[in-house]
């Protein structure tokens, strides 16, 4: 088994998944010849030729309305956003046409929606964005953002074969920052399943995406101090794994939400009226959060460290948690 | 890039029994929506209710130029296309009651409802422009898996202003996708007059900039309607691209029932009400002796025998149960989704479908100088030092412009009245164009 970095992972499961269905096409800018503003599709065309690989005009809106038409007559077509901030200019093809067109007609749009997202990689207020809870706040949609080599190439896998519309974020501050051994052959990773990263007893720290790697640095940290933290990886937010965070919140009675994405309306506030609703006797203080700032991402680097969560503040919201 | 009308008129060949269909349709239409503005009276519509009065002839022709396998999207005033395309108006009636038995079982209303798989119909969303992307990927996928399908979809003179229009006309373009847009110009966007769209006469000719194939035609005639979509459908099927058809026609209600129109000069609809299409197709029909006083009775007592029955269904049916509501937000598998390959998928897969991943660039898109930007050249070589002349981007043949004291003028149909208008447009434009299309014309000849 080859380590491979997140990138080729998901890499790979477009290639595997283009040959192993002629229903399965790619659709966006500069994803042919040029293999994609990060190399993602690298190769795709050579292989597939130029009815798979579509070079589009610079149209996100046109991109995803005609995807969904052709998902319309069976094909399974991955959009690719250049990043994931100009998904915006694309919200009512996803928002109106894309999430609503089973529920109002029975009509499937098996189709997907990939690109890189979030921050730390100075790429300022237009390329950092984390902007998931857009469409968590659209019914009809599944959202799903992998923090794993491994998890990306098995979860894209499965948001191809879904026949619902499926939003997939790749951070791209791991895109090659992480490496993992991944199994060349098939595999899948279900949508709307989280994954435990680190057992523990003390308290629950729920995250998803790049946090992920931060919450189990904390972890280990905080190890050190003798505060055993779980650490749950959400994986999919819609839907969103309702039983994994209660079922850890049950054991820890104590939960702190951690996100890159901005604090109003981030997932951290469902993710706490979910166990309010369903855990409120197991708690034994109060839920804690620590996300990116009310904000736009802002592009100096002190200002950019200032926006995002890290390892310091998320061990010391875990300790203040843990004297309860 | 237009074709000529004796080519179209060609291809229109139609036998007497799809004459009287086009009629059948086209009266159906009407006569429906007709019987829906007696029940929105009486509460009975539970939303709003759209009419395409004096547009039928727009649905009814394009939507018959179509073959079965083909793909449609109607807007909300292409109730005519639905029909042409096998709907029945039971499911316009239960559609607009919110019933149980409607397409979408309450779930959404007006015609907005559609079959992907026995009428290859797309439904629409209220957003206006979004279906012209989306009808785009359906042409593409056509192509893709060997259907030789042609998609088509409806766009109103203000629908037309939208980004998702352009984005989508400009991606079907590039593509050479099989896609018949048809703009249904009739000259209102809600209370706003098409001059207030876009400053052209005629909405075809943004075609030109998107190096695709554009006809204007007479939307109040039916055969000219048919003939003009006909020949569309089948330039796409013979793969030279998307064709956009600009139809001119006039909403003769107002933009929903709730709205009176009082902003529309009643000389406007005086105007049109002489070009009503049903009238017009029927002194066709009566002109090419293709009917009889006896054979419209008989069509007009089937329609209104058919209107009876599915009014009567509509009415009887039930409201959907509540908990309808909580279901079908996701496919979970009660839909297959599978494509209809009309060719091997072998030519898709490697080997076959690898290519070298370059681009082949022929034009190095070099300088060349066109007419008008030669003309500001010679400006500048005739007087040497000036402020060199900008290049002109529009024909002088453009829309008179709006200014504050220019009172807000609707062109329309081709009356007295418009005629007038057209005049003083002229005058005006000479008056300001004079220098410079004095100043074209010498210098065009010396080049
Ligand atoms: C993007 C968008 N903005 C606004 C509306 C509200 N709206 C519905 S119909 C309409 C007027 C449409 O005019 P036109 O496109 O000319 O079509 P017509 O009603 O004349 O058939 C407006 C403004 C809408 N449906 N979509
Ligand atoms: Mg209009």
């Amino acid at each position: 088994m080859a380590e491979i970095t997140m990138l080729e992972a998901i890499r790979a499961a477009l290639f595997e998944e283009m040959e192993r269905d002629p229903a399965v096409v790619a659709l966006g800018e500069d994803i042919g010849v040029y293999g994609g503003a990060f190399k993602v599709t690298e190769g795709l065309l050579a292989k597939f030729g130029r009815e798979r690989v579509i070079d589009t005009p610079i149209s996100e809106t046109a991109i995803v309305g005609a995807a969904c038409g052709m998902s319309y007559l069976g094909l399974r077509p991955v959009v690719e956003m250049q990043f994931m901030d100009f998904i915006a200019c694309c919200f009512n093809q996803v928002t109106n046409f894309v999430a609503k067109s089973h529920y109002r007609w029975g009509a499937p749009v098996p189709m997907v929606v990939r690109g890189p997202s979030g921050g730390g990689v100075h790429g300022g207020p237009f390329h950092s964005a984390s902007p998931e809870m857009h469409f968590v706040h659209t019914p009809g949609l599944k959202v799903v953002y992998p923090s794993t080599a491994y998890d990306a190439k098995g979860l894209l896998k499965s948001a191809i074969r879904d026949n619902n519309p499926v939003l997939f974020f790749e951070h791209k501050f791991l895109y090659r920052r992480i490496k993992q051994e991944v199994p060349a052959e098939d595999f899948t990773v279900p949508i709307g399943k989280a994954a435990v990263r680190r057992p523990g007893r003390d308290l629950t720290i729920v995250s998803y995406g790049a946090m992920v790697h931060t919450s189990l640095e904390a972890a280990a940290a905080l190890a050190a101090e003798g505060i055993e933290a779980e650490v749950i990886d959400l994986r999919s937010l819609l839907p969103l794994d309702r039983e994994a965070i209660l079922g850890s919140v049950r054991k820890t009675n104590k939960l702190l939400v951690v996100h890159e994405d901005t604090r109003t309306g981030g997932i951290a506030g469902e993710i706490a009226a979910i166990v309010c609703e369903s855990a409120f006797e197991h708690l034994d203080g109060p839920i804690a959060r620590v996300t990116g700032l009310d904000t736009p991402v802002p592009y100096a680097p002190p200002l950019e460290q200032r926006f995002l969560p890290n390892v310091e503040k998320v061990a010391a919201a875990a300790r203040e948690l843990a004297k309860y | 890039m237009e074709r000529s009308s004796n080519e179209m008129q060609a291809n229109a060949k139609l036998t007497r029994e799809q004459h009287l269909d086009l009629y059948y349709f086209m009266q159906l239409n009407r006569q429906l929506e007709e019987r829906m503005v007696r029940l929105f009276r009486q509460n009975k519509i539970v939303g709003g209710l759209y009419a395409s009065l004096g547009q039928e002839a727009v649905s009814i022709g394009t939507a018959y130029a179509l073959e079965p396998r083909d793909w449609l999207a109607p807007m909300i005033r292409n109730i005519g296309a639905l029909l042409v395309k096998g709907f029945k108006p039971r499911d316009i009636f239960t559609q607009h009651m919110a019933r149980y038995t409607a397409p979408t079982q309450g779930k959404d209303g007006t015609s907005h409802f559609g079959d992907l798989k026995v009428r290859h119909v797309v439904s629409p969303i209220s957003m206006l422009g979004d279906l012209i992307p989306v009808m785009t990927g359906v042409a593409m996928a056509g192509r893709y898996l060997g259907q030789k399908i042609v998609a088509m979809t409806w766009i109103g003179d203000g629908g037309s202003s939208t980004g998702a229009f352009h984005e989508g006309l400009n991606f079907a373009a590039t593509q050479r996708a099989p896609f018949v847009l048809v703009l249904e110009n009739n000259q209102w966007a809600y209370s706003t007059p098409v001059a207030q769209q876009a400053p052209l006469k005629n909405f075809a000719d943004r075609a030109l900039a998107y190096g695709i194939a554009s006809h204007i035609v007479d939307g109040n005639d039916v055969m000219a309607v048919y003939a003009a979509a006909k020949s569309a459908v089948e330039q796409c099927r013979a793969g030279r691209g998307p064709v956009l058809l600009e139809a001119k026609t006039m909403r003769m209600r107002g933009h929903a029932q709730h709205d009176p129109a009082e902003y529309v000069p009643q000389a406007m609809f005086d105007y049109w009400k002489t070009q009503d299409p049903i009238a017009r197709y029927e002194a066709y029909l009566t002109e090419h002796k293709l009917w009889d006083a006896a054979k419209k009775s008989e069509i007009d007592a089937r329609i209104e025998r058919e209107l009876d029955v599915d009014q009567k269904f509509a009415e009887e049916s039930p409201m959907p149960p509540p908990e309808l509501a909580e279901q079908g937000v996701y496919c979970d598998g009660c839909h297959t989704v599978e494509a209809d390959w009309r060719r091997p998928k072998q030519e898709l897969l490697p080997p076959a479908s690898s290519v070298e991943p370059v681009w082949k660039v022929t034009d190095f898109g070099a300088f060349v100088p066109s007419a008008p930007a030669a003309i500001a050249a010679a400006g500048r070589a005739e007087k040497p030092g000036a402020k060199p002349a900008p290049t002109p981007l529009a024909e002088p043949e453009a829309a008179p412009e709006l200014t504050e004291e220019q009172p807000l003028r609707v062109p329309f149909g081709r009356g007295p009245k418009d005629r007038a208008f057209e005049r003083e447009r002229l005058e005006k434009q000479e008056k300001h164009r004079k220098p410079f299309v004095k100043h074209r014309r010498d210098k065009r000849g010396k080049h």
